[in-house]
């Protein structure tokens, strides 16, 4: 092997422990690198009431409810498990039903949610109002779905 | 191809380029802008608001464009020990940090509206974040070090260190659950951008692109200039004359 060969060899080793070493971090540190929980992970983890933590899913069709004052509350779903979160305050403009969304907040012992931030999570759909429309009209819409449907 | 690696040779081939590379970038870059802001239609549930999406995610991908061409000069500073990577990857540093900064700042325009916040540590923007201080630190690393060759293998070293973000960066939205979106043109299946946006997108990416080889070959052949001062001026001092740097200074003066 050559002086170069031998160099390269070296760089490429190293480059490759290292990025090992951050892997195997990350696995470790993944419950904290994850921005926010569905309603399943948050029962699958058992997550005792008082934690405070970000649930994030879609904002269930027809669970939206405005009551006295700016309180909402809505159903966070990821289709298989519903959290009911409790919101007092202003929505980004993108909440709506079928919408991702992630709230930040503390769970009680009751498995209801009381959020103190409410953010709205944009999908990776980019089209004009006139596509989006025909798409629904003739059927084909896929937008505002949970991966999982996918 | 090699022989152009070659500084003598390189400070013709890009005298000669970079008027083609200027011409092309601007000129993409103001058909990119009509195409973006006048001549294309709004998202259906962005609005207006999709616009920064045409600087923002061109200057993404020239953040890790830029880091994937400092890396290349970094194996070619530390296996070849070749002067021109050193001067090539001190020029991309400053350029890389731009471009990484033009990003953060219109994600965080955009976010602002569209989620409802300015900045959240999820892993894709603290992903980001890591990349403008690799790049800040780059750049700090070349002005510490006085002698440009260690400072090249300095550099290296750390470039080759961060190089492991990179991935990182790309895949956090899919390997944790991030508020960011998941990737909409590099991705399985092909891309979820409707055409009449996706035009402007990859107009606007060309553009960055030759703006960006423009000022990097500007850049490495200033770098090739100072160090040839440099070393006139050292050679002169051990003769005991004055040399380029001290009239070139007493010409200003």
């Amino acid at each position: 092997m050559t002086r170069k060969g031998r160099r390269l060899a070296m760089i490429g080793s190293a480059v490759a422990v290292l990025a090992v070493a951050l892997g195997l971090v990350l696995f470790a540190m993944r419950g904290n690198v994850t921005y926010f929980f569905s309603p399943t992970e948050i029962v699958e983890k058992n997550v005792q009431p008082g934690a405070r933590l970000r649930v994030g899913g879609l904002v269930k069709e027809g669970s939206v409810l405005k009551e006295a004052g700016q309180k909402i509350t809505f159903l966070v779903t990821d289709t298989t498990r519903d959290l009911k979160v409790t919101y007092v305050g202003l929505l980004p403009d993108l909440f709506r039903e079928g919408q991702g969304v992630v709230a930040e907040g503390v769970l009680d012992a009751a498995d209801r949610f009381t959020a103190t931030t409410v953010l709205a999570k944009h999908d990776e759909n980019y089209m004009p109002r006139e596509v989006a429309d025909s798409l629904k009209k003739q059927g084909h819409w896929q937008g505002e779905k949970p991966a999982a449907q996918k | 191809m090699l022989k152009y690696a070659n500084p003598t040779l390189f400070m013709g081939l890009a005298g000669r380029l970079i008027p083609w590379t200027a011409a092309l970038g601007l000129g993409l870059i103001g058909v990119g802008l009509y195409m973006s802001f006048l001549g294309s239609p709004a998202d259906y549930q962005q609005g207006e608001s999709v616009r920064i999406m045409y600087i923002h995610v061109p200057s993404a991908w020239m953040a890790l464009f830029i880091y994937g061409v400092m890396t290349s000069a970094a194996l070619g500073t530390l296996v070849w020990r070749h002067p021109l990577a050193d001067a090539a990857q001190k020029a991309a540093a400053p350029l890389g940090a731009a471009f990484t900064f033009v990003c953060l700042f219109t994600g965080s325009m955009w976010g602002k509206p569209m989620w409802g916040t300015w900045w959240e540590w999820d892993a894709r923007l603290t992903s980001m974040l890591v990349l403008f201080l690799i790049y800040l630190g780059l750049v700090a690393l070349w002005r510490t070090i006085e002698e440009p060759t260690r400072a090249a293998k300095a550099a290296a070293v750390l470039t080759l260190v961060g190089v492991v973000n990179i991935p990182i960066i790309k895949f956090s939205v899919d390997w944790w659950n991030t508020l960011h979106q998941p990737a909409s043109v590099f991705r399985m299946g092909g891309p979820t951008i409707h055409s009449s946006l996706l035009w402007p997108l990859a107009v606007m990416s060309l553009a960055f692109t030759f703006l960006f080889m423009t000022m990097h070959l500007m850049a490495i052949r200033n770098e090739i200039l100072a160090r040839r001062v440099r070393r006139l001026s050292m050679e002169a001092a051990s003769r005991g004359e004055a040399g380029p740097r001290a009239v070139v200074r007493g010409a200003t003066a």
